[in-house]
């Protein structure tokens, strides 16, 4: 229990400990930690971040595809619209095309039977002409006559 | 009990005063080296101690390097953890305490703290292990508690304590450290008639903060060294149980174990208290208050 020379050994040595623990082990282990917390709260920072993206993106998206979903029924509607009135523009060429067939065979009818209608009336007048000429036969001379016949065609 | 040296059976006296004894060598009056004949010679050089003391210190020193050599900010391997608890430990206490810049406090800090623990962990070996070990390669004399040897802690004691007056003076200079010896508690008149009194003044706060002063280094070495070498006796006197026969040997081994579990938390506790007081005492030097 005597104080001696141990005292001042043990100062020294821990003089010496102290020093080299200040200049060896304290500043790298210090340094590790303070950097590894840095790196830590940058992680943390990060995927906060991360976090806010991808509710952002995926907001994002809802908005694209309600944009999509409307754009998609416009479309459909202006389609629906466009076949209504191609099969209205159908209908209405239809009909016109229809009346202008049927006005070109009434036409035709018409014509063919007018073409009809004179070739009879002039067989009529000849058979008419020809049953007057046998009946009458001298009496009636069909030059002398000829613009009574035709008068008589001509009502036919 | 064991025997050891060749001594033959020891009474209970013998064997306590056995355990209490350094190994010590010095030079006699003839100038020759001599073992174990020391008493009262203030050259003589606690060989235990000194060599377990050591021997502990660089444990922590390699251990804490080999640590420091491979840190890193990445993932650290579980001894780099441990390590680093220890380190965060001893930066924090330090930052509760002491709010301005300095090198040297925090790692003064870590090595007292793991020092004086190491040196306190060897109380928990049983008592008569390595001193029995010593005797059969032929020391007679080995105490293994560092820190249960007052020139150890008197030793780490004082070395603070001249940290302490060269932070004072480096952080506040010459006249700060007289000023805050002489100016303290009762601030001394400066005009006058009261300036008789001044003398008187000065010289009552330089006895008050000197003595104020010099109670750090005792109180923070004796407290450390007063409960180291009460838990050791406490163990020595539970170890001559042992050879009591059969029932006082259970007994004694029941209250060794409940003793070694109190005497962890006194261990660290103290380790922690020397940081702690050591902190204290070198922020208020270094801070101007």
């Amino acid at each position: 229990m005597d104080i001696n020379l141990t005292l001042i050994g043990q100062s020294i040595a821990m003089l010496v400990f102290v020093w080299f623990c200040m200049k060896f082990i304290w500043p790298p282990i210090i340094e590790a930690i303070e950097e590894r917390q840095k790196q830590i709260e940058d992680g943390l920072a990060a995927a906060d971040r991360g976090q806010e993206k991808l509710v952002q993106a995926q907001a994002e998206a809802d908005e694209l595809v309600e944009e999509a979903r409307h754009q998609a029924t416009t479309i459909l509607d202006q389609a629906n619209a466009r076949a209504n009135e191609i099969v209205a523009d159908g209908k209405a060429d239809g009909a016109k095309e229809r009346e202008r067939q049927l006005a070109a065979a009434t036409a035709e009818i018409e014509q063919e039977s007018n073409r009809a209608r004179e070739e009879l009336r002039g067989q009529v007048s000849a058979v008419a002409l020809a049953g007057a000429e046998k009946i009458l036969n001298r009496e009636i001379d069909a030059k002398t006559h000829d613009d009574i016949l035709g008068k008589l065609a001509q009502e036919l | 009990m064991a025997s050891e040296g060749g001594h033959g059976p020891l009474t209970s006296g013998e064997y306590i005063q056995h355990h209490l004894q350094n190994l010590q060598v010095c030079k006699d009056q003839a100038g020759e080296w001599v073992w174990n004949a020391c008493a009262g010679n203030p050259l003589a050089l606690n060989v235990d101690s000194m060599a377990w003391s050591v021997f502990l210190g660089l444990v922590f020193i390699l251990l804490f390097r080999s640590a420091a050599k491979k840190s890193s900010a990445g993932k650290p391997s579980k001894f780099q953890a441990a390590v680093e608890i220890i380190v965060e430990f001893v930066d924090g206490s330090v930052k509760d305490t002491f709010h301005g810049k300095s090198r040297l406090i925090a790692p003064l800090g870590l090595t007292i703290f793991v020092w004086v623990f190491l040196m306190n962990v060897m109380d928990l070996v049983p008592v008569d292990w390595i001193p029995l070990f010593a005797g059969w390669i032929g020391i007679p004399y080995m105490k293994v508690v560092p820190s249960t040897d007052v020139n150890i802690t008197f030793g780490m004691s004082i070395a603070v304590f001249f940290l302490i007056i060269f932070y004072t003076i480096k952080n506040k200079g010459i006249t700060g450290f007289v000023a805050e010896l002489t100016l303290h508690p009762i601030a001394p008149p400066t005009k006058g008639a009261g300036l008789i009194a001044a003398p008187f003044m000065i010289a009552f706060n330089f006895i008050l903060e000197s003595v104020a002063l010099i109670a750090k280094p005792v109180s923070l070495s004796l407290r450390l060294f007063g409960n180291m070498f009460a838990g050791e006796l406490i163990f020595i006197l539970i170890a001559i149980m042992f050879s009591g026969g059969l029932i006082l040997g259970v007994g004694g081994g029941l209250l060794h174990v409940l003793w070694a579990i109190f005497h962890v938390l006194i261990i660290t506790l103290q380790a922690f208290i020397f940081m702690m007081l050591t902190i204290v005492y070198l922020s208020l030097a270094s801070e101007s208050h």
